[in-house]
């Protein structure tokens, strides 16, 4: 095929840079992981929503009460990531998990940062990697990574 | 539906489809001009007798804003048309122009969708559907989520794997018969699907969808006219639409109790079915909904291959009605359920139950 | 009736707000920016357009349903969602549809003095308009219906893109009525 029969193509990138405003209760959130802390919110039936929300997403009313969990969990469920996705905040082969944190009635999205898939298994231990610098951003956590020790969930 | 209502009838009288790994000879525009000409011929009305016009697409997908407006020109949208458009699968689209046709002011309905995910990243796409402070900063791709709802489902003994590879099978076996499917084989075993890589653990390369190019248009008619426009109509008898939280941690994944729902307030069990065509992008999907729905084995699941064997962003869910009006207005069955989801790990679901006469 | 202007409880309810971090400048906000990448693929007949632009020639689209002429070309006639499959080659002159004096830069455009006249050019032998620039004149002389030329880049800087002509300038020809000027498609198709 001769340079001028090849069909015409043109690479379009389209980029949205956003910023959003967080409100009080994602700021507090955020606010904890620059400080190296994490934060959920209480429901009216006293369980505990990690990452917190301003409404209950089941009955809508608005949640206040703002309350410090650990910073150590159970993996729910997990996935293995490889190669990392390119916007990723990750450079290597990683988990990715629901994690619900010790103190948490809900799990939330984050990688655990292990070695292989044979590493994983559903019910294992992890602990909060913080990054040295912070912003107050979810990428603040560096990730989960396993605890040494077993403790059956 | 509540009985107390009263409904007008309202039927799918014509439909067009087409599904391909790439589009690279024509643009949305030209192939939605061809499916629109051939949907709107097989029931033999103009432009200018259909009374509403509603499309569905994605702009993100398609890296321009307001798009839907170009692929107007397929329609013919002068003298100014009556049209809406949403942000969805062409079956949300569907259901507002039954909204509409309801209303009582207007007899027909033009509804299509489209989507050509090969020119960009679809899962980057979906990726920004997510929560933009918790979620969408880590850019978890669609399979990874579905994977993790996948493995949930193994840890608590609700599928197998062999389970799964089960509906990679009846898929690519349906797909084999079906011009649009792409990922089909006649004589695939669950052996060889079993022996397949995993793609994202625990699923497989014939686990998760074959995501294609492609659109889908559909024609909508009310009572007298139905019949006028087609022999056999497939006349809507329920349809509903259904949604859960999209915070993935709050769900319990292994369940869609919105599809549920959906089914349960479009009548879908309260009669045998003999066709379901239901839009999942996993085998285990398909599974959870297989469960949601209460299908059995009398009724036939996804003669069409489904999304694995074919699936188009923003059209998929309009390709499932399509595939059950199909066969009822060619006399193959009497009785369907047709499904459409969206958002993560079947989040939102509409479910549409279609009967001929 | 609850007063429909009262804020949303989001921003009303008092927040509890852990001591730890409650003295603490708040984060409040998050960047999240997004990219997305696409390849463009042009349609046949847009493909074809852009080979005989890069060569100078301006190609249109003829609609089987009436004969109006669309430019650039689609490959469908948007009034009647047909396909359309004839091209024809269109003249490089024409006359001003439409315009307006436009105060703000183009970027990449650094050659354009501010302000700057932008038109609906409407090519001899088609029933659309084509936007571009009007110069080679004063702006307060550009006028609905004024006969104009394309100016093309040279030749070396012609390729298959939409930037082949730099602009529009007046032929000195008698300007055609305001009365017959502009869009020919839709109002007078059979013209």
């Amino acid at each position: 095929m001769s340079e001028s029969e090849k069909p015409l193509k043109a690479e379009l990138t389209v980029e949205y840079p956003f910023t959003r405003t967080t409100g009080k209760v994602i700021g507090a959130f955020m606010t904890g992981l620059r400080e190296k802390r994490l934060f959920g919110i209480k429901r009216s039936d006293g369980s505990v929503l990690v990452p917190p929300l301003e409404y209950d997403p089941i009955t809508s009313e608005p949640l206040t009460e703002m309350v410090e969990v650990s910073q150590s969990g159970v993996v729910e469920t997990w996935t293995w990531i490889d190669p990392p996705r390119p916007q990723s905040p990750w450079d290597a082969p990683h988990a990715l998990t629901l994690i619900r944190l010790d103190g948490s009635d809900t799990s939330m999205l984050h990688a655990v940062l292990a070695g292989s898939p044979s590493e994983m298994r559903t019910g294992m231990r992890v602990s909060a990697k913080w990054k040295e610098e912070r912003v107050g951003h979810i990428t603040d956590l560096e990730g989960f990574i396993p605890e040494t020790k077993e403790v059956d969930s | 539906m509540n009985e107390s209502h009263n409904f007008r009838d309202v039927a799918v009288v014509s439909v067009a489809s087409h599904q391909t790994k790439t589009l690279s000879e024509v643009n949305e525009v030209q192939l939605m001009a061809d499916l629109i000409s051939k949907c709107r011929n097989s029931a033999g009305v103009t432009q200018e007798e259909i009374g509403f016009t509603c499309s569905g697409s994605s702009d993100f997908l398609a890296g321009q804003a307001f798009s839907f407006v170009h692929t107007l020109d397929s329609v013919g949208a002068f003298p100014p048309i009556s049209e809406s458009h949403v942000e969805m699968d062409g079956a949300f689209a569907l259901y507002e122009a039954w909204v509409k046709l309801q209303i009582g002011e207007v007899d027909t309905a033009l509804v299509y969708s489209y989507g050509k995910p090969s020119a960009g990243s679809i899962i980057d796409v979906l990726a920004t559907q997510l929560d933009p402070y918790y979620v969408s900063p880590l850019w978890p791709d669609c399979f990874s989520l579905a994977a993790l709802q996948a493995r949930l489902l193994l840890d608590k003994g609700l599928i197998s794997l062999e389970k799964m590879a089960e509906i990679s099978k009846r898929s690519q076996k349906n797909g084999f018969d079906n011009p649009n499917a792409v990922r089909s084989s006649k004589d695939v075993s669950i052996e060889n699907l079993m022996n397949e890589p995993t793609i994202v653990d625990p699923l497989r390369v014939s686990d998760i969808s074959e995501i294609t190019d492609g659109g889908c248009a559909v024609i909508l008619a009310t009572g007298d006219k139905a019949k006028s426009l087609c022999e056999r109509p497939a006349w809507i008898k329920g349809i509903d639409h259904r949604v859960d939280s999209h915070t993935l941690g709050v769900r319990d994944l292994t369940r869609s109790s919105s599809a549920f729902l959906a089914a349960e307030k479009a009548g879908g069990n309260i009669d045998r079915l003999d066709v379901a065509e239901i839009h999942g992008m996993t085998s285990a999907q398909e599974l959870i909904l297989e469960k949601e729905f209460c299908l059995t084995e009398e009724t036939q699941i996804n003669p069409s291959g489904g999304c694995l064997a074919s699936d188009t962003m923003m059209a998929s869910g309009l390709i499932r009605i399509s595939e059950v009006a199909r066969r009822i207005i060619s006399g193959q069955a009497d009785r369907g359920l047709a499904h459409a989801t969206s958002g993560p790990c079947l989040q939102q679901n509409l479910v549409c139950v279609l009967e001929g006469e | 009736m609850t007063d429909p202007n009262s804020p949303p409880a989001s921003l009303s309810e008092d927040v509890k707000i852990p001591e730890s971090i409650s003295g603490l400048e708040p984060v409040r906000s998050v960047r999240s920016p997004i990219k997305l990448v696409y390849d463009f693929v042009p349609s046949p007949p847009v493909q074809e357009y852009l080979r005989s632009y890069s060569k100078k020639k301006i190609l249109g689209h003829r609609s089987p349903v009436d004969g109006a002429v669309f430019v650039p070309p689609r490959g469908v006639d948007p009034r009647h969602g047909v396909l359309i499959e004839e091209s024809v080659e269109l003249s490089d002159r024409g006359h001003v549809g439409n315009f307006c004096v436009t105060h703000l830069p183009i970027p990449g455009r650094d050659d354009l003095d501010i302000p700057y006249v932008s038109a609906w050019i409407h090519l001899d032998g088609a029933n659309v308009g084509f936007l571009g620039l009007v110069a080679g004149c004063e702006n307060d002389e550009v006028h609905i219906g004024m006969r104009v030329q394309a100016v093309w880049k040279k030749e070396e800087e012609l390729g298959n893109t939409a930037e082949n002509i730099l602009y529009w300038k007046p032929t000195g020809e008698p300007s055609v009525p305001v009365e017959k000027a502009g869009n020919r498609a839709w109002d007078q198709p059979n013209e």
